[in-house]
């Protein structure tokens, strides 16, 4: 009962300690709502603004038509024909294109007359994955002008087509990928520095000593440490979702206790690192550093933004120490597939493990470098 | 009288703004005259520190006129920075830089002409003492080795006036002494003027004049002397009878109305009364003894604190114990026995052993890197000794359960305590952290509140305190459980003279009432209050006893009466001159 | 006496020396320096990656014929696909939902029969849309392989496929559509606005902290002569992290430099000193490492990994976005060196973004000369 009492004490002490001073409570808002904004808009693979430019020498009807599909999809949008290829080019090269279509003089005759015609498309390369994305885009407005172009001039049909179903997310909107995934990203980012820093932050200020000598015993500091992260992870958790539900209008299709449960693991686990980087640090410049270290990698191979399945074999085993990489599948199953607990498991088991042995190591270290 | 060397006219400068807006400096007239060593003397948060980067350009003042070496420091500050030398609290000194190259830097940037340099230097390095350390990184050398390179990275160039910020503070007493000498062989040699700020009052004295800094304004300016002249008549010592307690006898004495300050010295108190107010000779009653009160020549130090005390102010509340049964008072409750600490290949503990009986004050002396600390962490438990062996109340402390750690109090240095916490919530927090809930708890922060004079501080945040507030409440939130032992490290560190008086009353309440007190300091006079201490230097002890003991054993032909800092400085001398 | 100019060398020259000794001795910027790069190199060379590979493709034929096996060989072939064959669509489904594939096949056991009938046989195709780049990726690849199906399969009933209009695709700069080759060169970036804004600021902010900013304060430097002093030293540190980082995307990853190396250099050391410029900015708000610390990152780094074109296309970035990313001097840098890399010394891309860094440096150190002064607060 008493220690109980202790405890609570000892959290309303971290939440006073980290609510009360401006700089940290800049860092539980700030950075979250400014990430937020930025990779939820910015962060997109969609493209929508493709700039076209067209050399088309072609006085027929049907490049006008297929133009005026171009033209009418929504990723793309011309910027203007031009008189010769060479500008075409030139466009490409210099960025102000990012596809260029040059047709022939020939391109409506042929078509009329049943034959094919070639249409050459440039694309800039210098990110190879709007280029890729873009020639997508072109090849279905490509198809679909096919059938049609071939159904009015008797030309032979298909005689196989691709009906394409692309589950959780009919429309392919990368922001449906991103915006869950921030959850676990901010989530990682805003826990982890806030424990980080609460063990080196009473280093540097001396209060450590001050707490070490009184009754309370280490694993109370710990439990003391860990609650307020977890608490605050939560809360922020809840508002991400409630922004990424009501603003970005993601779906959320799945149980929301699986969620809950998962993002409690996931906070656990970061709890437990935060802390293991706290026990070490004697400043909080170093915690901070610390933070940075395990941050970025952390990020990277989680598959946040690209998939751990291209990473070469070695460093998709180093995934496996990530909690985030099993948070983001759990949050982005929850949201688009609509998953329940039973297919998580494989995701929940993990960051309990990864856990139980941060948390193990940070009091081990708490107990052994207290100079 | 000499020309101006730095004038201040009517200067006010504020920090923050709205509500927070605090006034460093409100309105202070200062004159600085050529070739004179002036010291500025006042209470922790007097403005200090606002008015030397004020005289060194490196503040603007809000309104007021500051004239340094003739030219208008607010308009043409790289004129005055290039004529004078300053030195800011904590040296300036890149630490990860060697000696030469802080020198090489401070001579670049102050515009050293090469030719010059290497006299400069030696006549530098060797007048500091730093000659053998050139090469060794700033940050690896002490205390005292730290402010002298500091001291002279600022007389690079030989400056016109000479800008030092508290620059004893952390310093042992040998270097203090061998920085007052350098500084007044500049003023004799070169005719240099210096304004100088310090926290020790013993040093005002050494000064040419002295002007007394308090609250953002200037009390007056003049030589030491006159601030005491009022005080003849006033000051006394006295002789403590055989059988009475000093430390009882001070108390009950500052509880006098006639009586300004009391304070224990040696084997005597001194006593400073208000005017004309009789003595209290018969203080211990009709059975007791008479008191002899001897008269005195004034000091500074009782100008200073009869100037800042008013005598209608109350004496500061002692803490309500009862006293201790006498014959708990000879066992012994913390035993240091052969005691090592290493850190990699430095010792920096080398096996030291004593003993602290219950109801003790006892002290460990010494300068900033002398062990005291590292021992001291070594008996809270929060460090583990390499070698030998540690008990507090018959505990080891790192491995005593929780039931040994409540037993005892704790006052960290720099009073750390949380500082975004207010007053309230720190107590409440120490409080329960020791096991206090519900009616005892808000009992006990009652009596804390009450008893340290916290109550009109409780909602304010603890990182916005002065220092001498913030000492107050880490040594309430020590106390909150009653604790039968308290550890105090460093617990009179930069604050001001009376907060150092206000806090050496309530310890020896506390040890009256039968509590045992480890206490740490580097200030050599505090030494007195202690009933046993220990002297160490560079992690031994160099000797043990109760003060009289060990200024006894330094008696010699030059210091017939030596105090504390004299047998230190002997001590030291001593072991330095051995190996 | 001694000339003023003299005098502001030498002090000039005792900042540098003293700023560089400090480098030298602070292992902290070594590491941030070279082994950052290094590091943050291989996780993204190696960990950073839009190319899809292996793809786990569940084929489903429900009824195994000629025809349905010679589709079903086409994605086989593929260098592309990592095939699974089903029987049922259940149990790929069921992989699907568990992540053991990433797309399905589907070929109904009247597939052959649709074939032969007038109109379109469809094939089923399902992605899981989740990670909607890797499912378009995937769709894109899935298409090429049924498109060349699609023409053997003409050719093999004794005509030839007329798809009316025949796409010529090329993807230049970078034909083999490698994403390693345009992120490396984004790399260099980031890792440019770390050393630059990161550890100058923090360095700065260190010296509030521990006084000796004040010490120096006292002395005649000058403004001008503290901002040279610290830009100096974190400038070649700077650059040495570049030269570390081009030396590693040209030799370990092999990405390609096609512009000249000149142009790189300059463009780098521009881009450097707008970096270092944002520190000292940063470092005269913020006078404590941690908030300085905060504001680069917020500021600084974050922007250059997500708002540059470093990764993500800007266009597509909704307006008031695309705004902001005009701030960020990552995007200029970004630009070029993507285009020197890939593409070669093209000037109309690489003037005006030059022009744009040189007026971002400008008007920062307008702004730092307006904030600097030598008062202390």
């Amino acid at each position: 009962m008493n220690a109980l009492l202790q405890l609570l004490a000892l959290i309303r002490k971290e939440f006073l300690a980290l609510l009360r001073d401006p700089r940290s409570r800049f860092v539980l808002i700030g950075p979250p709502i400014i990430q937020l904004l930025v990779f939820g808009y910015g962060a997109t693979f969609d493209l929508n603004d493709v700039p076209v430019a067209v050399y088309n020498p072609d006085r027929g009807a049907l490049s006008r038509q297929l133009l005026a599909r171009v033209e009418g999809s929504p990723a793309f949008h011309l910027i203007g024909e031009v008189e010769s290829e060479g500008h075409l080019r030139r466009l490409v090269d210099e960025r102000k294109a990012m596809l260029a279509l040059s047709f022939r003089s020939d391109f409506s005759r042929n078509l009329e007359q049943g034959r094919s015609a070639p249409l050459q498309a440039i694309l800039d390369g210098r990110n190879s994955n709007s280029a890729l994305i873009a020639l997508g885009y072109l090849r279905n407005i490509l198809i679909e002008f096919d059938q049609e172009v071939a159904a009015r001039h008797n030309g032979p049909p298909l005689p196989a087509v691709l009906k394409v179903r692309a589950w959780h997310n009919a429309n392919l909107a990368s922001r449906w990928f991103i915006v869950p995934g921030i959850v676990g990203l901010l989530l990682l980012v805003v826990t982890l520095v806030v424990t980080a820093l609460s063990i080196a932050r009473e280093r540097e200020a001396g209060t450590f000593d001050q707490l070490l000598v009184t009754p309370l015993n280490p694993w109370q500091i710990l439990v003391g440490k860990s609650v307020p992260g977890l608490l605050i992870g939560l809360l922020e958790a809840t508002f991400i979702i409630a922004v990424a539900v009501l603003w970005f209008e993601v779906p959320l299709r799945g149980s929301l206790g699986a969620l809950y449960f998962g993002l409690l693991l996931f906070l656990l686990s970061i709890v437990g690192v935060g802390l293991m980087i706290s026990a070490i640090s004697v400043t909080q410049q170093q915690a901070l550093l610390g933070a940075f270290l395990f941050l970025i990698p952390a990020v990277i191979l989680s598959g946040f933004a690209t998939p751990i399945a291209n990473m070469p074999e070695v460093v998709q085993w180093l995934s496996y120490l990530d909690p985030l990489r099993y948070a983001l599948v759990i949050v982005r199953s929850v949201f688009l597939e609509g998953a329940d607990a039973s297919l998580l498991l494989h995701q929940y088991w993990p960051m309990a493990l990864i856990g139980g042995i941060s948390l193990l190591a940070a009091d081990w270290l708490a107990r052994h470098r207290m100079y | 009288m000499g020309d101006l060397v730095l004038q201040l006219q009517g200067v006010v400068r504020r920090f923050g703004s709205g509500e927070a807006t605090t006034t460093a400096l409100d309105g202070v007239d200062l004159a600085v005259r050529q070739g004179e060593v002036t010291g500025l003397i006042g209470p922790d948060g007097a403005g200090k520190t606002t008015l030397m980067r004020l005289a060194a350009a490196l503040l603007l003042p809000d309104e007021g006129h500051i004239e340094v070496l003739g030219v208008d420091a607010v308009a043409e500050p790289v004129a005055v920075q290039s004529r004078i030398g300053y030195m800011p609290q904590r040296f300036g000194l890149y630490e990860d830089l060697s000696v030469q190259e802080n020198l090489d830097l401070y001579a670049d940037l102050q515009g050293l002409p090469s030719a010059r340099r290497a006299a400069r230097y030696d006549e530098l390095m060797h007048m500091t003492g730093l000659a053998p350390f050139r090469k060794r990184l700033a940050g690896k050398l002490s205390g005292g080795m730290k402010q002298k390179l500091g001291l002279a990275c600022a007389l690079l160039r030989e400056p016109e006036l000479l800008l030092l910020d508290e620059p004893t503070v952390g310093v042992d007493p040998v270097s203090r002494r061998e920085l007052w000498q350098i500084v007044y062989r500049q003023v004799r040699d070169h005719g240099m003027s210096v304004l100088l700020s310090t926290a020790y009052l013993d040093e005002a004295e050494r000064c040419d004049r002295v002007a007394l800094l308090h609250q953002g304004r200037l009390l007056g300016i003049d030589c030491p002397a006159v601030f005491s002249e009022p005080l003849k008549g006033d000051c006394f010592v006295l002789e403590v009878p055989p059988g009475v307690s000093a430390r009882r006898l001070q108390r009950d004495l500052q509880a006098q109305a006639a009586i300004a300050d009391a304070l224990v010295e040696g084997e005597h108190l001194r006593v400073v009364r208000w005017p004309d107010q009789p003595l209290p000779t018969d203080l211990l009653g009709a059975q007791g003894p008479a008191l002899d009160f001897q008269p005195v020549t004034p000091r500074f130090e009782d100008a200073f604190i009869r100037l800042l005390r008013s005598p209608d102010e109350q004496p500061p509340q002692m803490p309500q114990l009862e006293p201790a049964s006498a014959d708990a008072r000879d066992e012994v409750v913390i035993r240091a026995d052969h005691v090592v600490r290493r850190f990699g290949d430095f010792v920096a503990v080398k096996g030291i052993s004593f003993e602290v009986r219950q109801g003790e004050v006892f002290g460990l002396l010494g300068a900033n890197g002398a062990g005291k600390s590292t021992t001291f962490r070594m008996l809270c438990g929060l460090l583990p000794a390499s070698d030998g062996h540690l008990s507090v109340a018959g505990h080891d402390l790192r491995h005593a359960a929780a039931q040994a750690r409540a037993r005892i109090g704790y006052m960290a240095q720099k009073f750390s305590l949380y500082a975004n916490l207010t007053v309230l919530q720190n107590l409440r927090f120490f409080a329960a952290a020791y096991g206090l809930h519900g009616k005892r708890q808000s009992e006990r922060v009652d009596w804390a509140l009450d008893n340290f004079e916290l109550r009109p501080l409780a909602r304010r945040n603890t990182g916005e305190l002065s220092l001498g507030h913030k000492q107050r409440l880490a040594f309430a939130a020590a106390l909150m459980h009653e604790p039968q032992i308290l550890f105090l490290d460093e617990p009179t560190s930069g604050v001001d003279p009376i907060a150092r008086r206000e806090f050496w009353a309530r310890t020896n309440a506390l040890a009256e009432a039968g509590i045992t007190v480890l206490v740490t300091t580097h200030f050599m006079e505090e030494a007195n209050y202690c009933d046993r201490l220990v002297i160490m230097a560079e992690g031994e002890v160099l000797a043990e006893g109760t003060p009289r003991e060990i200024r006894e054993g330094e008696r010699d032909p030059q210091h017939p009466v030596p105090s504390m800092e004299d047998a230190f400085i002997a001590l030291v001398s001593r072991r330095e001159a051995a190996a | 006496m001694n000339l003023p100019g003299r005098d502001s060398r030498r002090r000039l020259h005792g900042m540098v020396r003293k700023e560089w000794l400090q480098i030298l001795r602070d292992p902290s910027s070594i590491a941030i320096a070279f082994v950052l790069p290094v590091v943050l190199l291989f996780l993204f060379g190696y960990g950073v990656s839009l190319d899809a590979k292996d793809i786990r493709l569940g084929l489903v034929i429900e009824h195994m014929d000629d025809q349905s096996r010679d589709l079903a060989g086409a994605f086989v072939r593929s260098r592309f696909f990592q095939p699974h064959y089903y029987r049922d669509i259940q149990p790929a489904q069921q992989a699907l939902t568990e992540r053991r594939l990433d797309g399905i096949i589907w070929l109904r056991n009247n597939f052959s029969r649709r074939l032969q009938q007038p109109g379109p046989a469809p094939i089923g195709v399902l992605v899981n849309g989740i990670d909607a780049n890797q499912a378009r990726i995937t769709g894109g690849y899935i298409q090429g392989v049924w498109f060349g199906w699609l023409e053997k399969y003409a050719r093999a009933q004794g005509h030839k496929l007329d798809a009316p209009v025949q796409l010529e695709q090329r993807v230049w700069f970078n034909p083999a559509v490698n994403s390693r080759y345009f992120l490396v060169p984004g790399l260099i970036a980031i890792i440019m606005t770390l050393i630059g804004s990161l550890l100058t600021s923090m360095v700065i902010a260190r010296e509030w902290e521990r006084g000796t900013m004040e010490a120096m304060m006292a002395t005649p430097l000058r403004i001008p002569e503290v901002l040279a002093g610290k830009l100096i030293p974190y400038f070649v540190l700077g650059m040495f992290g570049m030269l570390l980082t081009v030396a590693l995307a040209l030799w370990l990853f092999q990405v390609p430099l096609h512009g000249s190396f000149a142009t790189l250099f300059l463009a780098s050391a521009l881009f450097m000193l707008v970096a270092l410029a944002m520190g000292l900015l940063i470092s005269i708000v913020a006078k404590n490492q941690f908030v300085a610390g905060q504001i680069a990152i917020i500021v600084t780094f974050l922007p250059a990994f997500i708002l540059s074109g470093f990764i993500f296309d800007i266009g597509s970035m909704p307006a008031p976005i695309q705004v902001i990313t005009y701030l960020v001097p990552a995007r200029y840098f970004v630009a070029i060196a993507q285009t020197l890399f890939l593409a070669g010394d093209i000037w109309p891309v690489i003037l005006p973004n030059l022009g744009a860094m040189a007026l971002m440096l400008l008007i920062f150190m307008a702004i730092i000369r307006r904030k600097a002064n030598k008062r202390i607060a």
